[in-house]
């Protein structure tokens, strides 16, 4: 996941009105989230188990684990598949946006316009016309929350 | 050309391990019996066929071992050396060279260093070894070819594989001959020719005679032509049923198929979940057949997942044999049902567990043989190993006649490593003490040998097989030997499950540790549930069932249904509970899938499965929700134990539980229910009189009998109906049963803290309640009674 120097495509999506981005390579999937089921007891970033074509996926929800507001629960969560050493999973955002082309002229590693916590699941900042596209580091958001818990 | 080079000797290595698999199964069989000639060709063969290739592909320190070792089979099977221990020992240690080497192969590509000079002096001298049997001059030429004949061509192999007598006589002219046992030999290990006449044969066709040998012996009318003609079929019988009828698949393709017929499976669940009555006749008739092809496919899969467990417990006899040599001890192993099929994953994970347990039967299990004789049983001690199929599950068994497992042994060293308290120990009947052995670091062995006996192992066995969803139980009898038995599911991958629901969910509890449902409905429901000290409890049949709340559990609000209680009776490492749930759903075949990293550490699933609906659903792990619910497991474990300390702890006020019972026309007795080990109903004509005693049968025990009224001195005696209500009490290591009229109910109450020697009076629920201290009136009232007993039982 280091940031490489030349031209990457970035798949988008937004989170409590800020633009993030994933390594197009790493998506599998996009989709809408029909059903998910519960899981009593499990860590509260997980939202459910969801079937996706007979695979079982643990569905986290991106808001959440990285303590942003609750997202409103009337609207219909995205779903983001990403690919992990143990397997996809999906992560929960609001919204789908566009594949952008980001060159690395336009990187910033230490983002200052990230808010506090969600700070720690930031490779870095695109600044693009217009909008600061943050690019997700998708192994920290995978990982085990009880293991980097603060 | 490298790859060309490299599947050869990937498939020398399997095919040499295989055959060395036998070898040590074909080598103890010789020990028993060095006279089976087949079995002592079929060695020869073995070693042979590998020297052979391994000379081929240039592993000369291979071939140098394999060599004298051959070399010595041949002098064996000629009959010119007989087999001793020696030679046997010899043998093995040449096979397990040879599996070194194969191993070195294998990870490096060479046969290694080492250069086992020893090995080979020693299988060399024991060749030479002085015998009286002079070797008979035809047999000479293949015995004693010479040494270092490197890169053994491929015929000559074959022809100097062939058995014995026959062997100089230049017979592979008719490639029927080439098959490993020559027609001659065939004929007259049947006892249908003689030897001499063979020989005969043979002379005939080194004389220049182009027929086979069948045809010379039929001939000569040594033979019926039917008689050769079957013996020709058995011949390439034999050849292709090795060679044709199978074929060597990846695990990694089954473990694929496995998958596909899993969605398979799924998809089938769908559709039939999506077409009911009113379809169509043609799609009802299509999925009908959609649903017969999919269950014989999937079984079809599952079969070519299976081996049998012979596969595992052909290296046994090799295992029992060192261990029986290295402790001086004589021990037969008999197998029994060794073509009992199981999935390949579940085979090898019972594989270490099962030899484990072989290991300790033969250590720990069987006695030295002189003890045996002073024990008035044979010498040669018996380590029986059986498998079967029963009821979806494979049971094996293995069992050895050796000293067997002393119970009070046992319970005293429990109490010693602090596994167990005293008066638990008392408690326990001798199989539950057994059960003992199971736990972490426990060994019972006088002595820490170095095969076995360190206290590490039957725990690791039963967690093993537990992990694959399987059960252990022992069962022993002092001087007699020890069983133990081992269940295991036939496969993993899909099982059959009970859908429960729960707050709208659904989840899947495996069928195999589902024990029954219990449904109590209407006014029973809201009465059903008592509590022992905070932990919910049925009765079920007299036991004390603990409960867990799905709910509660699951961190949902409690249902609002008040008029029904459905609860699934469960069992987890032996032990039961109930877990209270909303409704049962269906029961259903699931296909088990793992649950993602994150949710790994979440106790109480086990996986997930996809219904027909495509919906996901949690599979409970039981044995994690009866750890997840420590109360539930506190009344499992040392019900008796916790709740005398709770009884211990009055003076602080707190409240005991009592079990209230009539007796009389309207007296009653509190018996504190931490002394209640059982609530029997008990069928009036089964009560007998010894000594004045009424006793009853009671699980293969007898259980003596008293009344309450005696205890008490209450009047007015049972009017007795078809069945006593006898109350079962746990009493110095004995268990005692106390009738009684009626039970009335269940209650919780403060004890008065300053209690006088004998029965103190309370006031339970508006009435006047002796509470009876058990122990204390039993050891006053019957005090002789079980000396008199233990007469009886003498």
């Amino acid at each position: 996941m280091s940031v490489s120097t030349s031209t990457r495509s970035l798949c988008t999506f937004w989170l409590a009105g800020q633009c993030y981005g994933v390594d197009v390579l790493d998506v599998q999937e996009v989709l809408l989230v029909h059903e998910l089921t519960r899981v009593p007891r499990a860590p509260a970033v997980v939202e459910g188990l969801m079937n996706l074509r007979g695979l079982i996926l643990t569905a986290i929800d991106l808001r959440r684990r990285m303590q942003l507001p609750e997202r409103d629960r009337s609207t219909t969560a995205s779903s983001i598949v990403v690919r992990a050493d143990d397997g996809p999973v999906s992560l929960l955002v609001d919204r789908i946006g566009d594949v952008v082309e980001v060159g690395p002229d336009t990187f910033e590693s230490a983002p200052e316009a990230t808010a506090g916590s969600a700070r720690e699941f930031v490779l870095g900042a695109y600044k693009l016309d217009g909008v600061l596209l943050l690019e997700l580091d998708t192994k920290r958001v995978i990982a085990d929350p009880t293991a980097s818990a603060v | 050309m490298v790859n060309d080079v490299d599947d050869v000797v990937a498939e020398f290595l399997v095919e040499s391990y295989e055959n060395l698999d036998r070898l040590d199964q074909d080598l103890v069989r010789l020990e028993d019996d060095p006279k089976q000639h087949g079995t002592l060709a079929s060695v020869f063969r073995t070693i042979h066929t590998i020297k052979g290739t391994c000379g081929f592909l240039g592993y000369t320190r291979l071939e140098g071992v394999t060599h004298v070792g051959e070399n010595l089979l041949s002098r064996l099977r000629d009959g010119t050396l007989e087999l001793d221990e020696v030679k046997m020992s010899a043998l093995l240690a040449m096979v397990d060279a040879v599996r070194d080497m194969l191993r070195a192969i294998e990870s490096t590509g060479a046969d290694g260093d080492e250069d086992y000079a020893e090995l080979i002096a020693l299988l060399t001298s024991l060749q030479s070894a002085p015998t009286a049997v002079v070797a008979p001059a035809e047999v000479a030429p293949a015995a004693e070819e010479p040494a270092p004949k490197k890169r053994a061509s491929r015929s000559r192999a074959k022809k100097a594989a062939e058995p014995v007598a026959v062997d100089a006589a230049p017979i592979a002219t008719n490639p029927a001959d080439l098959v490993d046992m020559p027609m001659g030999a065939i004929l007259v290990e049947e006892g249908l020719v003689t030897q001499d006449q063979v020989n005969i044969a043979i002379a005939e066709q080194s004389l220049g005679d182009q027929r086979v040998i069948g045809q010379i012996l039929i001939d000569h009318g040594a033979v019926h032509p039917e008689v050769v003609e079957e013996a020709a079929k058995r011949q390439t019988d034999a050849k292709s049923n090795l060679a044709e009828s199978t074929i060597r698949v990846d695990v990694d393709v089954l473990d694929r198929l496995m998958n596909l017929v899993g969605e398979l499976v799924l998809a089938r669940n769908n559709i039939l979940q999506h077409i009911d009555g009113q379809a169509e006749p043609a799609i009802l008739a299509a999925s009908q057949r959609l649903d017969l092809v999919t269950g014989e496919l999937q079984e079809s899969v599952m079969k070519t997942r299976m081996q049998p467990i012979g596969s595992v417990w052909s290296k046994f006899p090799r295992v029992v044999r060192d261990l029986a040599v290295a402790c001086n001890k004589h021990v037969r192993m008999e197998t029994e049902g060794e073509d009992t099929e199981l999935d390949k994953t579940i085979i090898e994970a019972i594989k270490d567990p099962l030899t484990h347990v072989v290991r300790n039967a033969v250590d720990h299990g069987i006695e030295m043989p002189d003890v045996r004789l002073a024990a008035g049983k044979p010498a040669e001690g018996t380590l029986k190993m059986r498998a079967h199929h029963e009821g979806g599950q494979v049971v094996i068994e293995i069992s050895d006649d050796g000293a067997g497992i002393d119970a009070n042994r046992v319970k005293a060293k429990a109490v010693e490593r602090g596994v167990v308290t005293q008066l638990q120990a008392d408690q326990m009947t001798d199989r539950e003490a057994m059960n003992l052995i199971f736990l972490p670091g426990f060994s019972t062995a006088k002595q820490v040998t170095n095969v076995s006996g360190r206290g590490v192992g039957m725990d690791v066995v039963k967690t093993n097989v537990e992990k694959i969803g399987g059960t252990v139980e022992v069962t022993s009898e002092l001087g007699k030997g020890t069983t133990l038995r081992v269940r295991i599911p036939l496969t993993l991958a899909i099982v059959p499950a009970l859908l429960i629901n729960s707050n709208d969910d659904r989840y899947a509890i495996p069928q195999r540790e589902v024990l029954e449902l219990v449904r109590v409905d209407g006014e029973r429901a809201r009465t059903a549930v008592e509590l022992l000290h905070d932990t919910p409890v049925y009765r079920l049949r007299g036991n004390l069932l603990p409960l867990v709340y799905m709910r509660e559990l699951m961190g949902f609000p409690p249902s609002a249904e008040t008029d029904a209680l459905t609860i699934a009776v469960l069992s987890a490492d032996g032990q039961q509970f109930g877990l209270v749930v909303d409704g049962v759903v269906a029961t259903e075949e699931i296909v088990v899938k793992p649950l993602g990293r994150l949710l790994r550490n979440v106790q109480v699933f086990s996986g997930a499965t996809i219904m027909g609906d495509g919906r996901v659903a949690l599979i409970l792990d039981v044995a994690g929700i009866a750890r997840a619910s420590a109360a539930a497991m506190m009344v499992h474990n040392d019900e008796n134990e916790q709740a005398r300390l709770h009884r211990s702890s009055n003076e602080d006020g707190e409240y005991t539980p009592l079990l209230i019972v009539a007796t009389g026309a309207d007296s009653r007795v509190a018996i504190p229910l931490a002394d209640v080990a059982r609530l029997e109903e008990i069928p009036v004509s089964t009560v007998e009189s010894t000594r004045g005693r009424d006793v009853v049968q009671y699980r293969g025990d007898i259980l003596p009998l008293v009344r309450v009224s005696e205890l008490v001195g209450s009047y007015g005696d049972n009017a007795l109906g078809d069945d006593i209500t006898v109350v079962v009490h746990a009493w110095r290591g004995r268990q005692i049963g106390i009738i009684v009229d009626r039970i009335v109910d269940i209650v919780e109450t403060k004890l008065p803290s300053q209690r006088d020697q004998v029965n103190t009076t309370l006031v339970v629920a508006d009435r006047v309640t002796e509470l009876l201290d058990v122990g204390q009136v039993l050891a006053g009232v019957v005090g002789s009674l079980f000396d008199d007993l233990m007469e009886v039982d003498a």
